[in-house]
This record gives structure tokens, sequence and C-alpha cells, in this order.
């Protein structure tokens, strides 16, 4: 992660969106920051925890969302500026509490929401839009165009969520939270910070000393008033602004990332003299005097945004609104089917857009060029199925559920959580796992399913967890299970990080995010304080591991654990050696004549392990063993050698 | 300001490879040479199976006037640094064009459709040809090897810098990009240097 607390105002420095947004929230003075890891928006949090003790602010990886927004609502409180971030499904989690702040106010300290959206699910199981939860829930809500502004945004949003006494929420996309562009550093505040819960006295804190939604209708009303001082404060922020022909044949209405892809566009096509673009900042509330002043430029409007046509929508709900005699455009963008309401978008696909309203060709390469690369890659470029990584302990994990699955012989089978163990819903995880929702779903849909015996069903059921997961949202169905006597084992991969958002600890890790040693909170004193049977495994040994989930599916009961503690070989691997040197004895290995079917590397399917054609044997591939040796234990042959390294 | 021109504006870079290679890493280090240098840089990398063995890729936009998208439209790629040979194909499908240069590390990383026999890796020659036919300039560069030679395959990406350098391809040189890469690898930096000339003297020779 880049630096982001250096102390050079005026330079330029290459950052990502996240690490532009933590390094707005140190210019405007935050002191206290809270998250749960989640792509696209892990480095915010993570870049300030990395400077936290230096700057003398405090960050945290809180264990969900909720706990996060809540513990940064309790810092506002105490008049510090605080921030909470989070990916898109993050809202869901804190929801609940979000539509009661919103009634209560904020402290004295302004309170800033970061939420990433993930257009296309790249990082996530849906693609949820968090610009309509804002009209939801009557919360201003700001969006940056590029890096710069990601960091200027969030400085100048502390300043507003303060003016208005309400939460703001600023919303990134994974094309700027991920990607990296130039970001010209500002001033770092120097003020100590000072807590201190106060009784407040002023027309904004109506109910002063309780932080309490009710009396609601009242706190409503006075929630709308925000709003529309947010709104006036919008017609003419900078954030906001036109650039183009006077009179443009056709105007561009966009925000975010896709502002980017519309200038890409217009000059891919040359349209620079033809099409102007209203790029917008702040979408909620609309500011609806700037928009209509532009609207009148131009008989043709096209709307560019990624997911829900939330912008196309409230300008359609502001031109109904116009005089009866008042000129309206012609709208294009999803209603119209210029723009998919679904993925994300990127600079070809505004091309294609503005190209159908122009009917204009665009040709940006020679076409027999192109026939004949795309036709070369076509039938040349192999697949890359996604995996586990080599020396993964949950291809091990998976290996033993589905033998124990197999030798029970009921037709068990597994459901599903959020984690890189998401990926055994295919070849990588031998296709295990049958369902995946959200965060804990997994052992929900699991209690509901080890209810069933009264109806005749009596598959095994195991519901995989990581061990992150595990404290974030699946505690409340394990005590479930265990209340209700819900027959499932719950297993809980705990390789000590959270492993796909980037290995962040968590409370079972003995380490804060501020690098601190801390109490870990133990799982399996938590879950045997509880009443569960608990088990605890080695997953690269094999043998045990399928043993002991056999035994623990012919055994009656209600909702058992079984931990398999094994770290992430990504952790492991930058802390020590390769156990073991693994080679292939070719004497041994006999190829297609053996009975196995190529066990090691069709299904095993470690990308360590190679099928070399020509030879008609395996082969390691020395780049990718990263030395677990667990493949030793599956060749019936004792082909593969595993050798102390 | 700098007096380094670039030969087309926006000058359109791509890293390709496989996730775990360190794609994200070299954009990060010609990325930030380039900031120093007085340009704008937007970089657009692939995330999430980075780890996984996907294909990878970091789009990577030069100017000297403005911030442009993460995204190089298709058919508009200028150079391609291809870490792995199929993966370079990959990108001349969707973003080559009759002037773009390649620079490839001719090593190649199966997938497990490929060790599992599901789908097969194409002959490397073949392979090697069809890319340079599909490219105006195209350098082969044994990064992989190189760097087995110095002790371990992760020194290919220092030799891989190098040679994009070396190539004189960018407006960028050794001078600019030393100092980032002192910053990133301030461990091993000597062995990171090392292989970084080797990637500038195996382009030249």
């Amino acid at each position: 992660m880049a630096n982001i607390e250096i102390d050079a105002p005026g330079t330029s420095q290459l950052f990502i969106g996240n690490e532009a947004i933590a390094r707005g929230a140190l210019e405007a003075g935050i002191g206290f920051a809270a998250a749960y890891p989640g792509t696209p928006s892990s480095e915010i949090l993570g870049s300030l925890a990395q400077v936290a003790k230096k700057m003398g602010i405090y960050a945290e990886w809180s264990i969900n969302e909720m706990v996060a927004m809540e513990a940064a609502a309790g810092a506002s409180y105490a008049g510090i500026r605080a921030l909470a971030a989070m990916k898109q499904n993050g809202i869901n989690v804190v929801s609940d509490f979000l539509s009661n702040l919103v009634m209560t106010g904020t402290g004295k300290g302004g309170l800033v929401l970061v939420c990433c959206d993930d257009p296309s699910a790249i990082s996530s199981t849906n693609e949820q839009d968090t610009r309509p939860v804002a009209k939801w829930l009557d919360i201003p809500l700001v969006e940056p165009g590029d890096f710069q502004e990601a960091k200027d945004m969030t400085k100048w949003l502390f300043d507003l969520t303060e003016e208005l006494g309400t939460i703001c929420i600023l919303r990134s996309v994974t094309r700027i939270a991920h990607a990296r562009g130039n970001v010209k550093l500002g001033e770092l505040p120097k003020k100590q910070h000072k807590a201190h819960f106060e009784q407040i006295h002023d027309l904004k804190h109506v109910m002063p000393t309780t932080f309490t939604p009710t009396p609601s209708p009242f706190r409503h009303f006075i929630l709308h008033t925000k709003l529309d001082k947010a709104r006036d404060k919008f017609e003419s922020s900078s954030f906001n602004r036109y650039v183009g022909p006077d009179k443009p044949e056709l105007l561009i209405i966009t925000a975010g990332s896709c502002w980017l892809y519309s200038q890409d566009a217009i000059e891919s096509l040359k349209l620079r003299d033809k099409v102007g673009i209203l790029k917008l900042g702040t979408l909620w509330p609309l500011p609806e005097k700037f928009v209509t002043e532009h609207l009148n430029k131009s008989n043709k409007v096209l709307f560019v945004e990624e997911i829900d046509p939330f912008i196309e929508r409230s300008v359609m709900e502001l031109a109904a609104n116009f005089s009866p005699d008042t000129k309206r455009p012609v709208f294009y963008g999803k209603r119209s089917g210029h723009i998919n309401a679904y993925g994300e978008l990127n600079p070809d696909m505004v091309i294609k857009a503005i190209s159908t309203i122009f009917e204009m060709k665009y040709q940006p390469r020679d076409i027999d060029y192109g026939k004949k690369a795309e036709s070369a890659a076509k039938s040349n470029v192999p697949e890359r199925t996604m995996t586990f990584c080599a020396g993964c302990p949950h291809r091990a994990t998976f290996w033993a559920i589905k033998n124990a699955l197999k030798l029970d012989g009921r037709d068990g089978f597994v459901t599903g959580d959020i984690g890189c163990y998401t990926m055994a819903l295919g070849p990588a995880g031998f296709f295990q796992v049958r369902t995946v929702h959200c965060m804990g779903g997994g052992a929900g849909v699991a209690n509901g399913l080890g209810k069933l015996g009264q109806f005749g069903f009596d598959q095994p059921v195991i519901a995989v967890v990581g061990d992150s997961t595990f404290y974030h949202a699946t505690i409340p169905a394990l005590i479930n299970g265990i209340y209700n006597q819900s027959k499932f084992i719950l297993v809980i991969l705990d390789n000590n990080a959270t492993a796909m958002t980037g290995f962040q600890p968590h409370p079972g890790t003995g380490m804060t995010a501020m690098g601190e040693p801390t109490k870990a909170v133990s799982m399996e004193a938590l879950c045997r304080s509880l009443g569960a049977h608990v088990e605890i495994c080695d997953p690269f040994d094999l043998k045990n591991t399928t043993n002991t989930l056999l035994k623990m599916m012919s055994e009656d009961g209600g909702a058992k654990v079984a931990i398999m503690r094994r770290s992430c070989e990504l952790v492991r691997a930058k802390k020590e050696k390769s156990p073991y040197k693994v080679h292939i004895d070719s004497e041994k290995c006999i190829g297609e004549a053996c009975g196995c079917d190529r066990l090691c590397t069709r299904i095993f399917l470690c990308p360590g392990l190679v099928w070399d054609r020509k030879a008609g044997k395996s082969r390691i591939d020395e780049v990718i063993c990263s030395g677990c040796g667990v493949c030793a234990d599956i060749c019936p042959q004792g082909a593969i050698v595993r050798e102390a390294a | 300001m700098t007096k380094k021109q670039l030969t087309k504006d926006p000058l359109n870079l791509i890293i390709t490879g496989v996730g775990g290679q360190g794609n994200v890493m070299i954009s990060l280090i010609i990325g930030n040479a380039f900031v120093r240098d007085g340009f704008f840089v937007t970089v657009g990398e692939t995330y999430g199976a980075s780890q996984r063995g996907g294909p990878v890729m970091s789009h990577m936009r030069i100017s000297k006037n403005t911030q442009y998208s993460p995204f190089i439209p298709d058919g508009c790629a200028d150079i391609i640094l291809g870490m792995e040979p199929v993966e370079t194909l990959r990108m001349l499908g969707k973003y080559g064009n009759p002037n773009v240069i390649t620079i490839i590390n001719p090593r190649p990383i199966y997938s497990i459709d490929v060790t599992g026999g599901h789908a097969q890796y194409p002959d490397l020659d073949g392979l090697v040809q069809t890319i340079k036919e599909l490219s105006s300039q195209t350098w082969l560069i044994n990064a992989t090897e190189e760097a087995q030679k110095m002790g371990s395959h992760m020194f290919a990406n220092a030799i891989l810098i190098g040679a994009l350098i070396g190539s004189g391809v960018l407006p960028l040189d050794k001078k600019s990009v030393e100092p980032v890469l002192r910053e990133t690898f301030p461990k091993e930096i000597e062995t990171n240097l090392v292989a970084f000339n080797k990637g500038i003297k195996l382009v030249k020779t």
C-alpha cells in the first residue's frame, strides 16, 4: 500500500481510489475509523490502520460492518470525526442501524460512511447499487469521478456532515476504488483530538441529551430539512460541472467512473464539438436547479451510469414536474436500451451507445487484423478456471469432505459461504458446495435442513465457513442450531486470516488492525461454551480429517463444530520456507497404465501438478509448487515423493 | 516537468499474466516512475481472482494532459508486456492492432483446465510465431529461466521491467525507475537491480 501519510502538500502521488479516500480522511482530521474487510473497499481501513499510530488516530477491523458503523457513530457522539468503510453487502448489514441513525442525527464529530460498490460483481456475489439506499433512508450521497476527487470529496464531506448534523455516504465503485491515478496532496492537520460526550443544546439536535429516533414523525421532518439544506449546498458544488459546447447535439449526464468512460468515448468518436458532458458528483439529493439549467441545452440526453437507473429516474422525476409548455428532451439510457441495467460499463459500451444515437460507424482497428487476432486467441488460449493456490489448506479440507460424504453414502452435501472457499462450487473444491448467499448464510440454511428429519430427510449437511466469517455472522446461526437441536456440522476453515480480502486480522488472530497484540477470542472455547461438540483437525492430515467428519456425521444431536486449522499458504510462505521439496518418481508414476485415472492432475487439481502429455506421466511445476506435500498422500503408487526441504 | 515525450497520447500499455505472477507490482513501479516524471497515469487492474491462477491484466494509460479511464478501449493497446505467452495472445485478440509492440516472457503457466486435461496448451513455438505475426515488433525475454539462474523465479519481474525500459518503447529511463525499485524492494534491492540490468541487457541483444 502507498504511503498515505506523506507530508508533502502539492506533490502528486499514484494512489488507488481507496488510498485517496483514506488520505482525504486524514486531511479532514478524522480521529476514528472502523471497517470490516470487503473487496473493493478493504484498502481504506487497511491504509489508515498502517499510519494510525503515527497520525494519532484510532483504526480497527470490526467484527462486522454493523459494529463498525455503530462504533464510528459512538466516536461522532463524542465529537470525533469518524469514518466507517464497507463493500455494498455491508450496507445490508448496517441498514437497521442506519435507518435509526438518520433520525437521531450525528454528534459534533462528522460521520461518513464510505461504500465501495462492485458493478459486475468482480469480487462479490451480487452487484447491489448503494445509491437507492441514500434515497430510501434520506442520506446525502456523493460519488467521486476520479482519484483526485476521491480525496477532495472525502475531506469536503466531513465539513458537510458536521454542518448538516447527519451522516453522509461517499459511494465509490471498483474502477475508482481499485484503479490507480494521480492525486495531488493537501495539508495534513496538526490538531489534537479531544473526545467528550457533550450534552448538546442547539436546533440541529432537538432532543439534546439523547440520541434516539423518537418522536419519529418530528425527527423525520427535521431530517427532510437537512436534506433540503444539502440540496442547496449541492446546487453550487464544484463536483458538479458541465464541459462541452453551448448547444450540444447530445448531452451526457453521468457520474463516477462512467464520467471517465464518457470522456474516452467522445474522444474516440471525435465528437467533442457535438457532445457535452454534465458530470454529477452530488447524486442525492439531486441538485435540481443545476440539472434543469443544463437539461435545456440539448434535445437529446443520454444517461451513462452503471447498475440501477438512479440518475435517469431522478432526472425523469424532475422533468415530470416541468410546466406543461416546457420542451422535454428525448431521454436515452437504460429505459431505451442504450445502456445495460446490469454489469459494469467501459468506454467501448459508451462508444456503442453514442454511435447508435448518431447512427455512425466506429472502427478502432483494421478489420482483417481484428479477425485474425480474435480467431488466433479463440483457438489457442485455454480457459483459466479459478482455483485454490498451490498449498491451500482448503483443497485438502474439501478433499476430506468429499471422501467423507462418499464413504457415508447418504448423498450428503455442503452449504457454502463467502470467502476463498466459495470456489468449492467449482472444480477447485470438487464441486462440493451447493448453496451460497451472504456472510453466515450457509449455516443459517443448514439450520433449516437439519430439522427436516421428521419428513424423512437423512442427508448429512455440512456448513462451511471461514474463520473471519464465523465471527462476522455465523455465531447466532450456531447458537440457533444448538438451541433448536438442528443436525448439521459447522466446518470452520480456520486459516488464521481474512484471506480473500488481503489477510486482515480478526478477533481470533490475537492481533489488532494497528498491529497491537490483543486477547484472541478462541473459537473452540466459544463453541464449547455454547455446548457444541467440537473437533479440531489439521486438514493436511487427510486420513484423520476424513475419519473425524465421517464419525461426526453418524452421531445424533444438534449442531456440531469441526475446526480445520491450518494457516493460509500465502501467509505462511511470507514467514517461512517450504516444508518439503516435492518431486515425481518417474519410475513409480505409471501414468495412464495406473488405475488412478490421473487422480493427482485431473481430480486433485493442484496447479503445481502438471500432466506431461509427451511423457505420459505427472510432473511438478517447481515455479508453482509450494511444497505442502499433501499430494504425496493421494497417489496410490506412492510416486509423489516429499522430502524435507 | 519532463522533456521526454510520449510517442502517442494517451500511451496505452498492458501488463498481463497469471494471478500471483506480480503484474500489479510491475504496474506500480512503472506507474510511479511516470507520475514522478510529471505524467498523468491511470492504472486499471484485475483484482479479486488475482491470487487464484486467473488471467490478470493491468491497463496503464499515460498522458501529459489528463486522467484517462482505467480501461483501454478494444483494439487500442500500444504496448503489451506479457509475463505469460497465452495471456499475451488473449490480450492481442481483444486489444491488439497492427502497430502493437509486444515484450514476452515465453514461460507457460498451465491452468487447471490444462493440467486436468480439459484444455490443451498450444505448441509454444507456434504460439510465439502467432504473437510475432500480430505485433509490429516482438521481444522474447526468457525472464523466468534467467531468474531461476539467479536463484529464484521471483526475479523475473525485475528482469521484465528492465526489458521494458531497455527496449526504449516508453519515455522512461533507468534513472527514473531505479529509485522506485529501491523503495519497492528495500530488502533484496541488490539482486533486483542485477535482474533489472540483466533485463536491459537481454532486450538489447
